[in-house]
């Protein structure tokens, strides 16, 4: 049995606003192994877009737990969050969010770069990413000089080039091509066989079908909590 | 040497920084030469005006550092009647009786030489020219107490003074407007109706401005006073002490002198002033040093201004990189560095703007130079000064927008479009 990376129990996030409160997340409660590829569902407005911020250690919890590879994120400062995030977290975001005008090359040492890595390790290690995202031809094109697909595939070498407990993806094809999205989850599959724990958010039912586990949050709250056998057919939102 | 290996780190990590800085400063080179510009002539004016300053104070001293160092003045003061104090200089009771006592009295014992003088702005014509000119009336001595060479003929003589004779002495410059190119000796000039033969040309001191010494013109002593102006007090008396050391005692011994003379008991009644040419010196450095710092702090005012501008734009790029720096802090940037990254920026905004303005700072302080014939001094302090001030700017104008990139929220700066 691997072992719990990640335990989120009774979570819930409130935004206080003048008058309004409003629940975006709401008694919040599972946990996940390591090696497991899960996918977060639900329509806009469900609260899975919170629920993936407080999974990236991008926000806090109003109230409940959440236990990230051995640490509490509610007691950790903003500089702690920053260094668990960098230690632990890969992100990859719809946007791709490269940094504009800069090569795909720098934008995988970035990461590196905060931790510490000396440069020449930096170095070897982006290049060695970007040839398994299949880019070793693009090391120093500039993000906007790459397609969507390519800047995604970018992204990817970026959120593993710190070797991460987890690589958080949050509609990771959303931005993309049908053709290229195929690609990209082929990668992520193969990075997930070979024992990279995955949580992938989106709201394309072909693109979950991808992941082994569906979890499906709906006004904030979980609304199932299942495995994924193939057929996704018969959830619905 | 386990030392030596994160420095080098150190300093690779510090050019990257740079590196990185100047890549997103030139991105927008409009704004950020305009940014940079108003540094550019914050510290440029600074530079300028400092140099300039010192220029002018160069020049007050070695002009009057020429006209001799351990020379005393006695100038007539205002008198005071009752309550009402007249006007400086309005008084006519210095005498040439004055200046003979001073030579006589047996308590003056640190007078050299005494040089009584007479001295009236007048209007200098000759059948084909004018001028105005500072007539002064002299006695020979004049020559040795204010070293004042002779480029040819002779200056006033003992015999001229005795037989009030209608010569004169002129300055290079009178010599010049009025015969150009002729020689002046023999030539004829008046002044006030009264013809005066010129029997010698001063050497050129080369003195700039109000008192230059290259526009006067001698004449003798009684000349002046009973022929050309028909006064009988004099405008001044020069003395030459013995040694500079024992100015203060010299100007002690004359002023209880002539408080006795003048029958004055109370010394801040004294109808007339003693100046050293050291008090002449400070005074005029005074008022220079004045100048200098009001211009200077003008020019600081300029520089103050040029930050607020650094720390505008530095406020518009934070907020046009909100969605940056909220990646930045999502991978994994400390506070720390994303203060450290925004400094830089702002620091090497500020510092190349500094360079720049040194450069034009000694330009223009060079053809100011060329243009008025002073000494061209760039004083390696207000160099030093002037890099130390623009990184300060950086830093002190840097450091508000530098923590408002570093406080702001990652997932905030994620959403922002």
């Amino acid at each position: 049995m691997q072992k719990d990376l990640l335990q989120v129990s009774h979570i819930s996030k409130k935004y206080q606003n003048s008058s309004v409160t409003t629940v975006a997340l709401d008694d919040i409660t599972f946990t996940i192994k390591q090696g497991e590829f899960v996918t977060i569902m639900g329509p806009s407005g469900s609260g899975k877009s919170t629920l993936m911020h407080i999974l990236g250690a991008l926000d806090k919890p109003t109230s409940g737990d959440y236990i990230l590879d051995g640490h509490r994120v509610n007691d950790l400062s903003d500089d702690e969050l920053s260094e668990i995030r960098n230690q632990k977290i890969g992100f990859i975001f719809q946007a791709y969010n490269l940094l504009p005008r800069t090569s795909a090359l720098k934008n995988v040492m970035l990461p590196m770069s905060y931790a510490g890595v000396p440069e020449d390790i930096r170095l070897e290690k982006a290049k060695k990413l970007l040839e398994l995202v299949g880019l070793s031809d693009r090391l120093y094109h500039t993000s906007n000089q790459l397609s969507g697909g390519q800047q995604q595939r970018v992204a990817i070498a970026r959120s593993l080039s710190m070797d991460p407990s987890i690589i958080l993806a949050d509609e990771p094809t959303g931005n993309i091509a049908s053709n290229q999205a195929e690609e990209i989850m082929g990668i992520f599959q193969s990075l997930n066989k070979s024992g990279r724990t995955i949580i992938m958010i989106t709201h394309e039912p072909d693109i979950a079908a991808h992941s082994k586990r569906i979890i499906t949050i709906k006004d904030g709250l979980i609304s199932s909590d299942v495995p994924n056998n193939e057929k996704l057919k018969g959830i619905n939102y | 040497m386990a030392l030596l290996v994160p420095m080098y780190q150190t300093m690779k990590n510090l050019k990257e920084l740079i590196i990185e800085s100047f890549i997103s400063l030139t991105l927008n080179k409009t704004r950020t030469s305009l940014a940079v510009l108003g540094i550019v002539i914050g510290i440029g004016s600074v530079i300028a005006l400092i140099s300039l300053g010192q220029s002018s104070q160069a020049a007050i001293q070695s002009q009057i550092q020429s006209l001799g160092s351990n020379l005393l003045t006695v100038s007539p003061g205002s008198a005071t009647q009752g309550s009402v104090r007249g006007a400086p200089g309005g008084v006519t009771t210095l005498t040439l009786a004055d200046a003979t006592a001073i030579k006589t009295s047996p308590n003056i014992t640190t007078i050299k030489n005494i040089s009584p003088e007479v001295s009236k702005r007048s209007q200098i014509v000759t059948s084909s020219a004018n001028t105005n000119s500072q007539v002064i009336g002299v006695l020979p001595i004049y020559s040795e107490v204010h070293k004042v060479e002779l480029q040819i003929g002779n200056f006033i003589s003992e015999t001229d003074d005795q037989l009030m004779s209608r010569v004169a002495v002129v300055g290079p410059n009178v010599a010049t407007t009025l015969f150009g190119d002729d020689s002046a000796i023999g030539k004829t000039i008046r002044i006030n109706g009264q013809a005066l033969i010129i029997v010698g040309v001063t050497t050129s001191k080369g003195g700039t401005g109000f008192n230059n010494t290259d526009d006067y013109v001698y004449v003798p002593l009684s000349t002046a006073q009973k022929v050309l102006f028909g006064q009988t007090y004099l405008n001044s008396i020069a003395l030459e002490a013995t040694d500079a050391d024992v100015m203060t005692q010299a100007q002690d011994e004359v002023g209880y002198l002539l408080l006795e003379r003048h029958r004055l008991d109370d010394p801040t009644k004294a109808d007339f002033s003693i100046f050293s040419q050291q008090d002449i010196l400070n005074t005029a450095s005074s008022v220079t040093g004045t100048f200098t710092t009001l211009l200077s702090g003008v020019a600081a005012i300029s520089l103050i201004v040029g930050g607020i501008g650094i720390m505008n734009i530095m406020l518009v790029t934070v907020t046009e990189r909100t969605r940056e720096i909220g990646l930045r802090k999502a991978l994994g940037a400390k506070k720390k560095t994303i203060i450290t990254q925004f400094l830089a920026e702002s620091i090497i905004l500020t510092f190349s703007g500094g360079i720049i303005g040194i450069i034009f700072g000694i330009i223009a302080s060079f053809i100011y130079s060329q243009v008025s014939q002073s000494a061209f001094i760039i004083s390696p302090l207000s160099v030093l000064l002037a890099f130390f001030v623009s990184t300060a700017i950086g830093v002190i104008f840097g450091w508000y927008p530098a923590r408002q990139a570093a406080n702001k929220e990652p997932i905030e700066a994620l959403r922002y479009e």
